[in-house]
């Protein structure tokens, strides 16, 4: 079965020659990642929305008040990271499977990418912002 | 001399593909399992638009009170209610059903009755979750 179409001269194995083909290039290590943050985002969300419906409603002062606290606050940028992270990922795949052309394939992967870090950057940002506005 | 290899066979001729094709989505009858397998990508790609909202919020209650109470003047309208309820649906849904695939990822639950039974379950969880957290809100 093998053997199916190969040159019996070739010396090459099998594995060598399918190695960095199809679709099976860092597919692990997105699998993992994916299954990773998806682990931290169960606790981190449930937490969230809580807060969220805690602060329902609550004037300004009162959600700077809630940032500026550290665990609030390292919870927030926990979630930012797992949560950008985990939907860059779930993008990323949707994206291979639906944009086909490899020019619009790049462009999408590399839009998709690029604002996850900046916004995931921004949030973290104005997080550290109001939590200097606390201390 | 050795003998020449021998010839590899003619490839059939392609008039109908024996192999399994993907089901054809017009004609293919909805499951359950089918439905709740495209929703839990619609969902997920809906939160990730959702993340727009999270950031415009924060970011404006970094800003300072004006910026934030124009945040709360749009997410309290009724469309802001809308796409908030939405969102929260889409949150709880991608949540439980995102247990279940962490469930399938560790081998379990592949049967046809635990996966029918387990799909029921990620609904009700959902409508459950996304009422408690609505009457909670509004309290």
């Amino acid at each position: 079965m093998s053997q199916e179409g190969r040159s019996p001269s070739s010396l090459r194995s099998d594995l060598a020659r399918v190695r960095g083909l199809g679709s099976a290039k860092s597919g692990v290590g997105h699998w993992w990642a994916q299954r990773v943050t998806a682990l931290a985002l169960i606790p981190l969300t449930v937490w969230f929305v809580a807060q969220i419906v805690h602060l329902a409603g609550a004037p300004h002062a009162a959600v700077v008040d809630w940032v500026a606290s550290p665990v609030p606050a390292i919870l927030l940028i926990l979630l930012v990271v797992a949560a950008f992270h985990h939907a860059q990922l779930g993008l990323q795949v949707v994206i291979e499977d639906y944009v086909h052309g490899d020019g619009a394939k790049l462009f999408w992967l590399l839009l998709i990418k690029a604002a996850a870090i900046v916004l995931g950057l921004a949030i973290v940002f104005a997080v550290f912002r109001m939590y200097s506005w606390g201390s | 001399m050795p003998a020449a290899p021998e010839a590899p066979p003619a490839p059939k001729p392609v008039l109908a593909p024996a192999r399994p094709l993907s089901p054809h989505l017009q004609i293919y009858r909805p499951q359950l399992t089918s439905v709740l397998s495209i929703t839990h990508r619609a969902t997920g790609v809906a939160l990730a638009v959702g993340t727009l909202l999270l950031a415009w919020w924060l970011i404006a209650a970094a800003t300072g009170p004006e910026a934030y109470a124009e945040v709360q003047a749009v997410l309290a309208s009724w469309i802001g209610r809308l796409l908030l309820i939405g969102w929260t649906i889409a949150l709880f849904y991608h949540l439980c059903n995102g247990i279940r695939h962490l469930f399938w990822d560790a081998g379990y639950g592949f049967e046809l009755r635990t996966t029918y039974v387990s799909g029921w379950l990620v609904i009700l969880a959902t409508l459950v979750l996304t009422a408690v957290t609505w009457w909670w809100g509004l309290k």
